[in-house]
């Protein structure tokens, strides 16, 4: 999977949790919370979908990894390629 | 000192065949049902009370996601009766404004939506959602009213089975007697098709509402009648003290003339028309009038065999005799029971008749139960009436909860 295809993921979810937000014109490098309206409970939402779509665990440690679309994509795309590599 | 009338100034609803008064109104006199089929979880289709309203034209899609049907049917509710009352809070404090609504039950939809959902991951509790707490808690519909109109007063929900629509009303009348709050938005909602749990109790127990037409499976009074059609539904009113509602120059609907609430005490499921009875009789003494001064009784029969013939016993022993001009009729003849929402939903239905002197009759009577053959039932079609005065409502609900509330129209 690529960083492109994991940023895509994420958005897809973020479409789905804020359907009423404009996602077209998101920066990958600014922290998602600034360009969207995302309360702590979607912010567990994500965490959520993340493992109910692509069976990913999110420590809660390690929520702040999800910061922005390229810091979701640094993060997670090791971890979609290591599930994809065990299937 | 303070006035203690307290009149209605607005209304706001949504009823599976109507979601504004007008609408109602005109499908109750044009013999419109409501009632559909639906697919019900693991049930397969059963008649239901569906609502059709917009639920984006109050909220925004995220809010949807987030909250609940009880919320959203209650917020349609609450925006609607605001508006129709002309009252604007934009520019004052909201402390002071009360949100009471009843509900038969709360949090079974969201329970047994989350219990299906882990189904599909093993029942690994981890995938349980995190908004199941602020969904279930009972005060949910109030408190998705509050978040959506900003109210700062106090909201809460009042649960009082299938008699909780009139409780939210009288308990509102009692927070404005007693000065606690200037201004109140209350009534009843019901998210209950949603469920499959209530139409398995109601199947399990033999009160389930069965018919090849759906539009005929909620048959109060007739000797076909065979059980309940669940259906969902809100209504919510705005009500002030006269004095409040005249100084703004307020649409006045009617006047909370009288009520009572009581129990059975005897029994888990089954009506008890000595208590009924009671029931209605002390609204009445509490109005200050005679049975013989109700103009309509609105029932609260639900089409189940048993449950039908103990009001309608309870009718003839305080309407029976003297009371050649008192009407009688059911709504959910038309959309089934709205449970929760059922007491205020009907007696929205019923309010035009102050000013068009028509009461709407109990429709699907196609061969009347000798049993419940009551002097003054109106069947099948319209009544034009010399006059409409009073109102009475009658809800009633398992564990023995009885309520009647008395409506009168407003004279200066």
């Amino acid at each position: 999977m690529t960083n492109d295809e994991t940023k895509k993921a994420v958005l897809d979810i973020i479409a789905d949790i804020a359907p009423d937000e404009d996602l077209s014109n998101l920066k990958s490098d600014v922290k998602l919370r600034d360009q969207v309206q995302l309360d702590s409970m979607d912010f567990l939402d994500i965490v959520m979908e993340l493992r109910k779509r692509h069976g990913i665990e999110v420590p809660e440690a390690e929520y702040g990894r999800l910061a922005s679309l390229d810091s979701c994509a640094e993060y997670l795309t090791p971890k979609f390629n290591a599930l994809e590599a065990k299937r | 000192m303070k006035s203690t009338r307290i009149v209605i100034t607005g209304i706001g609803l949504t009823a599976p065949n109507g979601n504004s008064l007008e609408e109602f109104r005109r499908n109750l006199l044009g013999g419109v049902s409501g009632v559909q089929t639906i697919d019900v979880r693991y049930m397969g289709r059963h008649p239901a009370g569906v609502c059709s309203f917009d639920p984006l034209r109050h909220q925004k899609k995220k809010e949807l996601r987030v909250g609940t049907r009880a919320g959203s049917i209650s917020i349609y509710c609450a925006r609607e009766a605001m508006a129709d009352s002309r009252m604007d809070f934009s520019q004052s404090s909201t402390d002071r404004v009360g949100i009471f609504i009843g509900c038969t039950e709360h949090g079974n939809v969201e329970t047994e939506n989350e219990v299906y959902a882990i189904s599909k991951f093993g029942y690994d509790t981890k995938f349980w959602s995190h908004y199941h707490n602020p969904r279930t808690v009972a005060n949910n519909p109030a408190g998705e009213v509050s978040l959506n109109l900003g109210i700062t007063g106090p909201a809460y929900t009042i649960g009082a089975a299938c008699a909780a629509g009139n409780l939210g009303i009288i308990h509102a009348t009692q927070m404005l007697r007693l000065g606690e709050v200037d201004f109140a938005i209350c009534g009843g909602v019901s998210e209950s098709i949603h469920t499959f749990g209530i139409f398995a109790g109601f199947k399990s127990q033999g009160a389930l509402a069965a018919h090849a037409d759906p539009t005929q499976a909620s048959r109060p009074f007739d000797k076909d009648r065979n059980g309940i059609v669940v259906s969902e539904g809100g209504c919510l009113y705005t009500l002030e003290r006269l004095e409040d509602a005249l100084k703004r120059n307020a649409k006045i609907y009617g006047e909370i003339a009288g009520y009572c609430v009581n129990s059975d005490a005897s029994d888990y499921v089954l009506p008890n028309p000595t208590r009924q009875a009671e029931c209605v009789r002390r609204a009445v003494a509490h109005a200050q009038i005679e049975p013989k001064d109700v103009d309509i009784v609105n029932t609260h029969a639900t089409s189940t065999p048993q449950g039908d013939i103990q009001e309608c016993e309870a009718i003839r022993a305080v309407f029976g005799e003297g009371c050649p001009t008192t009407a009688i009729n059911n709504t959910k003849s038309f959309i089934g029971h709205t449970m929760g929402a059922a007491g205020a939903l009907e007696l929205a239905g019923n309010l035009p008749a102050f000013s068009d002197s028509i009461v709407h009759p109990t429709i699907n009577v196609q061969n009347l139960d000798p049993l419940c053959d009551i002097a003054g039932l109106v069947l099948n079609t319209p009544k034009r009436v010399a006059k409409v005065d009073t109102i009475l409502n009658n809800s009633f609900g398992m564990l023995g909860i009885n309520s009647t509330l008395i409506v009168r129209k407003y004279v200066a």
